[in-house]
């Protein structure tokens, strides 16, 4: 089936924000080409499980198609138009199951050599979009904290070392108290700038004392789900012909039902944190991966104001299938390793806040947990130095606003 | 970091030639080999045609250039930058235009042409192999080619389904870690940190088929006793390391002619542990600078023998945010399609660096004309500056 056969009852499948919001448009889903359309569908369908951001950021994106001429929507999606399609991609169920489309659709791409081709066409997309539909600016300048080397005694290797030319390192912190200082200063910015997903906390452990105020995950809080995850996987590989791509598939159609959380009154994160342990590769079994990778998720998909993110020490690494067994005994730990691993999420958190609209007055610290030493990098703050002075947390955070 | 970031790939593939030139730069003694006269070194080097041995070491699965040649990463890869780089011929911009999968890559590297075949499925390439080649033009015996694969899925490698060639005129396979576990007989905690397998999909076990080598050739063949296995198996510390040592008793007992070794540590970077994804990049380093050692100790390989080593492909960018930096290879990127390789041994010109760029379905061409068979069906060409 093409777009242009689209009817408004063929969402009928669709949770009922998303449906309406879809049937809308329809007028304009009917104008795209086969190759774009199930990647926008993708995200509609989630719609009802969005973050306020990415619903503001969709509602805008649809609005804008919309509002073009047919020889505007030619040009803007010129580059797709000219993707090559399989039959048997057309003829699949693109609408109802938007997302296996687009799996498929990346497998295809590869195969025929097209994948640079659509590369450059999303690329040309999505700049002629942040020009026609620039990106919401923040209320006030977000922050961002990492707190990396739990448990870690002593280090002799360098630390912050691709954040360094971008501020200011600091060799004498004073570490006293550091996690609760630090967790209520972004609870204060989450009371003094109220919003939805807009301040966050994730802990790569377990999740030290909160305000409620707050939007947690943590590793440890979600070791039942985990649990009911390892023990669907292992079901599923041995059934006959089930091969990686097929167990991708069905992971992502597991819900927050049926790992286990069905109770909870926020559905949109019960998602949230289902999709970082099901779409994430590693979550499953390091808890620095998992750490990294949802701070990299909630500032793509939440844009928070605020965020904080706590490294714990990830399990030392052992065979796959040990690691994803869920044994009940305790995993030895790795905290020197997982001392890297965070140095190099705090450097992708950084990167991953730079992405977001109002980069330029952001500000982030990253400290080395019960330890003398951090960076911060703010608007004003003299990149590549160092300082030695005694400094407290606080302080920092101030320079760097 | 704006002055570092690339907004168009081909804005992002003219930086990473800059990139590639500074390391020109910082690796001292080595000259530029555009400047250099063409030498025909391997008409020179005195070893016949029939005589000469080739191996090739993937860098697996997939590195960086900020983790290996690039000024920052130099520090993962002592061996290669202080005892190989200074007697190679180093080549900076080795392109993959195919799909970046490791199987699939693989198979494209050992046949010239990109692959299309599914990365994830037991399928041979659908094009001659440079085994197959190497075997049906020089009349050569299937023990005088060998593939040594780290990843059950790699046991189709070693021969095409070309009808022109095809069954009976590939390389013999090594899985160790296939042969380890028949060792011990499917059990044995002791050896499971040896066992770890396909780390983009960790649940995935490819069905077996195709000339793989059987537990019993162990003693016919590399002359070691299952207990003798098991007993050396326990003091390695990865699956590469097994690897490298049958590759040992294949070039002490076998001493193929042409041998294809695939390391894959590296690839645990899928797990998202930058600390893991290091040491393997460092674990590598040393392997290939070990399999250098037995290439230059070992009578049969010594001064014949040309070493070629390339990953597979790179690692996505940081600086993509269709990607996760270091943890994948999926978005396309110049980054991760472009990587290097390093030519060192018999018939090449040591200290010399190549910045043009070259694509790595070069590779089996080049292998023909040292070797001395036609690829008559792959897409790249013989690299000139080697010739």
């Amino acid at each position: 089936m093409l777009p242009s056969d689209l009817k408004p009852e063929q969402f009928n499948g669709y949770p009922p924000e998303a449906r309406k919001l879809v049937t809308g448009h329809v007028a304009v889903l009917r104008r795209l080409p086969l190759s774009f359309l199930p990647s926008l569908l993708r995200e509609a369908i989630e719609y009802d499980f969005k973050f306020p951001a990415e619903r503001r950021a969709l509602e805008k994106e649809l609005a804008n198609l919309d509002s073009l001429s047919a020889d505007q929507l030619k040009g803007w999606l010129q580059g797709f138009a000219q993707i090559r399609i399989s039959s048997q991609l057309e003829h699949s169920d693109w609408i109802n199951t938007p997302a296996q489309f687009v799996e498929q659709l990346s497998s295809y791409l590869w195969t025929t050599h097209q994948l640079d081709a659509f590369r450059t066409a999303a690329l040309a997309y999505a700049e002629r979009l942040r020009a026609a539909v620039p990106p919401e600016k923040p209320p006030v300048a977000r922050l961002g904290i990492t707190i990396i080397g739990q448990s870690v005694t002593a280090n002799s290797e360098p630390l912050f070392r691709k954040l360094r030319p971008h501020g200011a390192y600091f060799r004498a912190v004073k570490p006293e108290n550091g996690v609760p200082l630090l967790l209520n200063l972004v609870a204060a910015r989450a009371k003094a700038h109220p919003a939805p997903y807009a301040h966050w906390y994730i802990d790569g452990g377990q999740a030290a004392a909160h305000d409620p105020a707050l939007t947690c995950v943590s590793y440890r809080a979600l070791e039942p789900v985990r649990a009911a995850l390892s023990g669907k996987i292992r079901a599923e590989i041995e059934r006959p012909g089930m091969g990686p791509e097929n167990l991708r598939t069905v992971l992502a159609q597991l819900r927050p039902a049926d790992l286990g959380l069905a109770n909870s009154a926020d559905v949109v994160l019960d998602r949230f944190r289902v999709k970082m342990l099901t779409e994430g590769s590693g979550t499953q079994i390091f808890s620095t991966t998992f750490a990294q990778w949802t701070a990299r998720e909630v500032l793509r998909r939440a844009q928070p104001l605020t965020l904080l993110v706590r490294f714990a020490p990830r399990q030392r690494q052992k065979p796959m299938n040990e690691m994803l067994s869920a044994s009940h005994e305790v995993a030895e730990l790795d905290p020197l390793g997982s001392l890297i691993d965070a140095d190099m999420g705090a450097y992708y958190n950084w990167l991953n806040l730079q992405r977001l609209p109002g980069a330029e007055q952001s500000s982030f610290l990253v400290w080395f947990e019960g330890h003398n030493e951090a960076m911060a990098i703010g608007p004003t703050l003299p990149r590549g130095t160092e300082s030695t002075a005694v400094t407290g947390l606080e302080q920092l955070l101030d320079w760097a606003s | 970091m704006a002055a570092s970031r690339a907004s168009t790939p081909q804005e992002l593939a003219r930086q990473l030639s800059w990139n590639r030139r500074d390391f020109i730069r910082s690796a001292a003694g080595l000259a530029l080999g555009s400047s250099l006269l063409p030498s025909s070194l391997f008409a020179r080097s005195g070893v016949p045609v029939s005589k000469r041995k080739v191996v090739v070491i993937t860098f697996g699965g997939g590195a960086r250039d900020q983790e290996t040649f690039a000024p920052e990463g130099q520090e993962n890869i002592p061996h290669l930058m202080r005892e190989l780089i200074p007697q190679s011929a180093f080549f900076t911009q080795v392109v993959n235009r195919g799909i970046l999968g490791h199987y699939v890559a693989t198979a494209s590297l050992a046949t010239g042409v990109y692959e299309t075949i599914n990365n994830f499925a037991s399928l041979p390439p659908e094009h001659p192999t440079v085994f197959e080649y190497f075997r049906k033009d020089l009349k050569r015996p299937a023990s005088d080619a060998w593939v040594v694969a780290p990843s059950n899925g790699f046991n189709r490698i070693g021969e095409s389904s070309h009808r022109s060639y095809g069954p009976g005129l590939g390389a013999k396979v090594i899985l160790p870690k296939h042969l380890l576990t028949a060792a011990t007989s499917g059990g044995g905690t002791d050896f499971e940190h040896l066992l770890r397998d396909n780390y983009e999909t960790p649940f995935y076990t490819p069905e077996l088929s195709g000339s793989e080598f059987e537990l019993q050739q162990l003693g016919n063949l590399l002359k070691l006793s299952v207990d003798d296995f098991k007993a050396h198996a326990l003091t390695l510390s990865s699956p590469d390391e097994l690897s490298v040592y049958i590759v040992r008793q294949l070039m002490r007992q076998a001493a193929p002619s042409l041998l294809w070794i695939t390391m894959h540590d590296i690839d645990i970077a899928h797990a998202g542990a930058y600390s893991l994804y290091i040491d393997g990049i460092q674990r590598t380093d040393r392997l290939c600078a070990d399999i250098w050692k037995t290439i230059q100790s070992e009578p049969e390989y010594a001064g014949k023998t040309t070493l070629f080593i390339l990953p597979d492909f790179g690692r996505d960018s940081d600086d993509d945010s269709g990607g996760n930096g270091f943890q994948h290879h999926r978005t396309g990127d110049a980054l991760s399609r472009t990587t290097w390789m390093m030519a060192l041994g018999a018939g090449v010109r040591e200290g010399v660096v190549f910045d043009r760029p070259m694509e790595s379905t070069d590779l089996v061409p080049t292998l023909g004309s040292i070797l001395g068979f036609s690829a008559a069906l792959a897409q790249g060409k013989p690299i000139p500056e080697l010739f």
